[in-house]
């Protein structure tokens, strides 16, 4: 829902320093305190709130909203025989794999190196107007996209200048649709991040590797890419996270429909928990997805181990 | 690894937005006792409310010195109101002293302790006698306690254009007596009007409310079958005429009878129907509220050709079983928030909005169904409007929504239903037995019986 700031490319934070005195540590430590203790309010007691109200059958009205019970896990074994829940993870992982995964991260890693190379005026052009896309906020991107892809729209419009009838997209393929527009959205932060990260591989490594006879491809894949890992790393968790979160796209969008062959897990949370009332049992899909973030933080943690130099 | 457990605790806070954004309502506090607070439903075709409001605003306040009405229109289609009007009155400091509150959310909302009983205060208020049982029925709770004041009722019914049917080469004089006589029409005009969409029923989840009343029921409450046994008091299950009510919805969206989905599924599909797709032609018939010509007669979509234009008739049943046709009556009141600092005072102001005089502008204005005895009887009220007859003798065929506390969840689980089948993601044998599986994961097993 809400951008995570941009970070820099990874900071190391590999090497060991000696041992100090305990009670010097605890001073240094001090100066943390509010930043913990922010934490601890803002986003420990919601997380816990919101796991706390995932046990319960609290209800947006009727009974259950004056008298919320305790119910256990008996929202999450309701979530795991419910197909539409299964359906929904299936979609989010699509959604994120295609949009995020590979849309964002590709595309803004091949412009990242196009502009390098580009002419200074068509690099600045260029950023601009990819940088529009991230700027603008949600709802106005996720509007703008609406009336790109509806049956009227801009595109079906573009398509019939040449003759051709455009599909109604959103009804018939309302997948594609939300996954091409996250990736216009997405793609200016992974190309920011990726343009400085590639500012920052030294010139003379590839041209050593240049003068060793690697080609251009091999300069690529096996000087650069390594070299730039962390920053790899950090961004695919990034857009992965953004794009688990994305709501307000795909609800202006779609509506998580036709049916309900567009709702990812936050879809489907703000149905069970604003339309059909069932408050606790949106919130047990809140903290699955929250879950899956996590799954994912885990595994490119492991794999790009960016830690390790 | 700090880097990335911030990333991650970023990332939770992204998805936890979600579950944050559960507990923030708008609206603002009812913080002293002499600003009455009014929530209800503006949008661009729904103005008439608003506008007898702002009347009872002013004549409440000359009358009491040193009261305020502050009016909080929640600019949303039905089914974000209900969304919105929950989350205000999630808390006190945010819920609303007066709220505009559809009959079949009074049970719900009372149960969730929203509303409060305004037997006293109706009891001491003359007009009260104009009230006649049903519509006092209508504002009652679970608990046999009133909580709500009628504003006037509505039935339901089918329009039809007349000029398409006579291009058509149907007769403009028309009265379908079974379903099959609608399919037959609706598939003569997509023969000879490809242009034209022979007919809406509504089915989509963002359409909301419309969905189940104006679409599924008008076809259920036709066939043998209904959604709730009274006498039991109990769901009914599995029953053919369910089945065979979506089994209509899924007739006219497979065969392209109703509009394409792109309309059908979006959250304007109402305003689409009242001010676009009936006006300009585009639609030969629609089954929908009596409340329609209210947007017509006056206000921004004016379209006074719509009396010779439009043909009504009553919905017919399923095969022209007795009674032969059939409709739904719902209605809105004027309710009391629990947490009303003034209680009294909050029911002066629904007394000012629905005095005889307001009532009969309401009822005119917005081609509501009187409910007043003395609204009902006003020369001025039944010359208003032609199609009042039309509608008013609906009366005699109508039914009533199920009134339990369940019915906003259960209604919720049809519109899912209602749109599996016309997107063709489920069959109507499938989508039924969707709902029966959802209608027990809402009221349990004691509750629902096999249909029989």
């Amino acid at each position: 829902m809400t951008a995570a700031t941009p970070a820099l490319p990874a900071a190391g934070g590999g090497f060991r320093r000696p041992r100090r005195r305990p009670g010097r540590t605890a001073l240094r430590l001090l100066p943390l305190l509010p930043a913990v203790a922010l934490m601890l309010v803002f986003l420990a007691g919601p997380v816990l709130w919101s796991f706390y109200g995932s046990l319960t059958n609290q209800a947006l009205t009727g009974y259950k909203a004056a008298n919320p019970e305790f119910v256990g896990l008996d929202n999450y074994a309701e979530l795991l025989t419910d197909d539409g829940f299964w359906k929904a993870v299936v979609l989010t992982v699509v959604f994120v794999g295609a949009s995020a995964v590979i849309g964002q991260n590709v595309l803004g890693m091949a412009l990242a190196l196009l502009l390098r190379a580009a002419a200074r005026p068509l690099r600045a052009v260029v950023s601009a107007l990819v940088v529009v896309a991230w700027v603008l906020p949600e709802i106005v991107a996720a509007f703008a996209l609406y009336a790109f892809f509806s049956t009227d729209g801009t595109l079906n419009q573009v398509l019939g200048w040449f003759g051709l009838e455009g599909p109604t997209w959103l009804i018939s393929v309302p997948m594609l649709a939300v996954i091409l527009a996250n990736i216009w959205r997405g793609t200016a932060f992974s190309m920011m991040v990726y343009g400085a990260a590639l500012s920052e591989v030294p010139p003379d490594v590839t041209e050593a590797a240049a003068i060793d006879g690697a080609t251009g491809p091999q300069r690529f894949f096996r000087i650069t890419l390594p070299m730039i890992r962390r920053s790899i790393s950090t961004n695919l968790m990034l857009t992965t996270l953004q794009t688990l979160a994305v709501f307000t796209l795909i609800w202006v969008m779609t509506g998580g429909g036709p049916g309900t062959d567009s709702s990812t897990l936050p879809v489907l949370a703000y149905q069970e928990a604003f339309k059909f009332a069932q408050v606790g049992y949106g919130t047990a899909i809140a903290t699955v997805t929250l879950l899956v973030g996590a799954v994912f933080s885990i595994v490119y943690i492991r794999v790009l181990k960016p830690e390790v130099d | 690894m700090r880097l990335q457990r911030t990333v991650i605790a970023t990332g939770a806070v992204v998805a936890l937005g979600l579950t944050a954004a559960c507990s923030s309502g708008g609206g603002d506090s009812a913080a002293d006792d002499s600003t009455i607070t009014v929530a209800y439903q503006k949008t661009a075709q729904f103005v008439q409310l608003d506008d007898l409001l702002q009347k009872a605003k002013s004549e409440y306040e000359a009358a009491n010195e040193g009261m305020t009405v502050d009016l909080v229109p929640i600019e949303a289609e039905q089914d974000q109101y209900f969304t919105k009007l929950a989350l205000m009155n999630g808390s006190a400091d945010t819920a609303p002293d007066v709220i505009y509150e559809d009959t079949f959310q009074i049970r719900s909302d009372a149960a969730a302790g929203y509303l409060q009983p305004i037997d006293e205060y109706v009891e001491a208020w003359e007009d009260w006698d104009q009230f006649p049982d049903t519509a006092r029925q209508a504002g009652l709770g679970d608990d046999g306690k009133v909580y709500g004041v009628s504003m006037g009722t509505d039935t339901r019914g089918l329009y039809y254009n007349k000029d398409l049917f006579e291009q058509a080469g149907l007769p403009t004089d028309w009265q379908p007596e079974s379903w099959e006589d609608i399919l037959s029409a609706a598939r003569t005009i997509k023969e000879k009007l490809p242009d034209v969409t022979p007919i809406n029923v509504y089915a989509g989840k963002a359409a909301g409310e419309a969905t189940t009343m104006q679409g599924f029921e008008m076809l259920l409450y036709g066939t043998d079958d209904e959604l709730y046994d009274a006498d039991s008091q109990k769901w009914i299950t599995g029953s053919q005429g369910f089945t065979d009510s979506l089994a209509f919805l899924e007739t006219i969206y497979g065969e392209g009878l109703a509009p394409s989905l792109d309309i059908a599924l979006d959250a304007s599909v109402g305003a689409r129907v009242a001010t676009e797709l009936l006006p300009q032609g585009k639609l030969a018939m629609a089954v929908d509220g009596s409340w329609l010509p209210g947007g017509w007669i006056t206000g921004d979509n004016a379209w006074p050709e719509w009396e010779d234009t439009l043909g009504m008739a009553a919905m017919p049943t399923q095969d022209g079983q007795e009674p032969g046709f059939t409709s739904m009556s719902g209605g809105w009141t004027l309710a009391v928030g629990a947490h009303a600092g003034d209680p009294q005072a909050a029911f002066d102001f629904i007394a000012t909005a629905l005095n005889k005089e307001n009532s009969l502008k309401y009822d005119t204005e917005n081609s509501q169904i009187a409910v007043r005895t003395d609204v009902a009887e006003d020369p001025e009220y039944l010359g208003f409007n032609p199609s009042f007859e039309f509608f008013s003798s609906l009366v005699d065929y109508t039914h009533f929504r199920p009134a339990t506390p369940d019915y906003s969840q259960i209604s919720s689980n049809i519109q899912v239903a209602a749109e599996s089948v016309a997107t063709g993601q489920a069959t109507a044998e499938e989508a039924a037995a969707t709902y029966d599986e959802g209608l027990v994961s809402i009221v349990g097993d004691d509750a629902t019986q096999a249909a029989g």
